[in-house]
């Protein structure tokens, strides 16, 4: 597991406040986490912080897993 | 050097109520839903025959009592309304009549939205400031219900009706230390009424419509830096707040503006289960609601935070 990939579900567990090994790179933070959207908003708005980048609003609406949140997060940061 | 502090505060609610449950009735939403998303039980509604006037005129009464002053002491009337109870005059004036002022005192409206009451404040504390003013009577009253489209599920839930205010007395050591507004135009859509008097002929209803997603998220980054901003321009530290006071817009907007300036929420005074978003009455509402009950002491210092449509934003510190 790359180190984004670690922190992204260390910010997911933190800010769901679900089970770590809930967190798998396919779960869907609505449906399988039990996020509802401000959850969503402010998740994205923890991750902006860590990775220190601007998630664009129609960009944050395509991020629903870990898997989707690291492939941003590597191609802003590439 | 002359201050202004809080000689005393006031609030109304009008006495109907409308619970959760009620408003399953009404649209397709739940309890649990409600609750979870913004923190509201129930919230309060004015009477047909009640109107933005009558509430700010309880709420005005009550402050000024509490301030041990008679209403031809007040020699400053200002009314943060999104809601007047008619174009013009403003209600302001309409207030000044109720509570039987013939001295001529200056008396306006002013439309921050829930920013109101911070905009007010501050305009007071610039009157008493310079000379001009002794007692200003500094009110924000809304009746939102007249304004929310009772058929949209996504704004119904998130308003009530209020009116909340205070009295604000030249002194000579500094009540309200510093205060800070903000307004950025260019998100003006984001959280609206579409239309009013004087707009371009349309078809749009006269209905708040809001983007929530994209509102909650400039809310919780703007309230953070207006925190940090009050904060360096007083010197104090986040320890040194007392009493946070927030505009009561959605309880996950204040938790996360206390979680910023790591504050309990045992420190934080909040009202938006039980009164729901009053825009520019939600933060005297709660100031007086702390007040009365005892929470807040003389001598304790006081930070008042709100964002609202604009979007303007604001923030003022206060030794109470």
């Amino acid at each position: 597991m790359s180190d984004i990939e670690a922190r992204v579900r260390e910010i997911v567990v933190e800010q769901l406040g679900v089970n770590a090994d809930e967190v798998t790179a396919d779960a869907s933070f609505i449906d399988d986490l039990g996020a509802d959207s401000l959850d969503t908003v402010e998740l994205v708005m923890a991750l902006e912080e860590a990775f220190e980048c601007e998630i664009p609003d129609e960009e944050a609406e395509k991020i629903t897993t870990v898997k989707e949140a690291v492939a941003y997060i590597n191609s802003v940061q590439s | 050097m002359i201050y202004s502090k809080i000689a005393g505060t006031g609030s109304y609610l009008p006495e109907k109520v409308l619970t959760n449950k009620d408003l399953e009735n009404m649209v397709e939403t739940s309890d649990d839903w409600i609750t979870e998303r913004t923190g509201i039980k129930k919230r309060h509604i004015a009477e047909a025959h009640q109107s933005t006037t009558d509430l700010a005129f309880h709420a005005a009464e009550r402050a000024i009592e509490a301030a041990g002053l008679q209403s031809s002491d007040i020699d400053l009337i200002i009314v943060a309304t999104t809601t007047p109870t008619r174009i013009f005059p403003s209600t302001a004036s309409l207030v000044q009549e109720k509570l039987g002022i013939n001295s001529g005192c200056p008396a306006f409206d002013l439309q921050a939205v829930c920013t109101g009451f911070v905009y007010a404040l501050t305009v007071a504390d610039k009157f008493i400031k310079s000379g001009s003013v002794r007692n200003a009577l500094v009110i924000g009253a809304e009746t939102l219900s007249r304004i929310v489209d009772w058929t949209d599920r996504n704004t119904c839930v998130l308003f009530g009706d209020g009116a909340g205010a205070v009295v604000l007395s030249a002194s000579d050591s500094a009540g309200i230390l510093s205060t800070h507004i903000h307004c950025d135009g260019s998100y003006n859509q984001l959280l609206h009424v579409p239309t009013g008097p004087g707009s371009a002929v349309t078809s749009d209803a006269a209905y708040i419509d809001m983007q929530g997603n994209e509102v909650f998220k400039v809310a919780v980054k703007t309230l953070s830096s207006i925190v940090d901003e009050t904060l360096e321009s007083s010197g104090l530290e986040k320890h040194d707040i007392d009493w946070l006071i927030p505009h009561q817009a959605n309880i996950r907007i204040i938790s996360a503006t206390a979680k910023k300036l790591s504050m309990s929420m045992e420190r934080v005074v909040v009202t938006v289960h039980d009164h729901g978003n009053t825009s520019a009455a939600s933060i005297p509402l709660a100031l007086d609601t702390a007040v009365r009950d005892g929470r807040i002491q003389r001598g304790e210092t006081l930070l008042f935070e709100a964002f609202g449509g604009g979007f303007t934003w604001g923030s003022a510190l206060i030794k109470y």
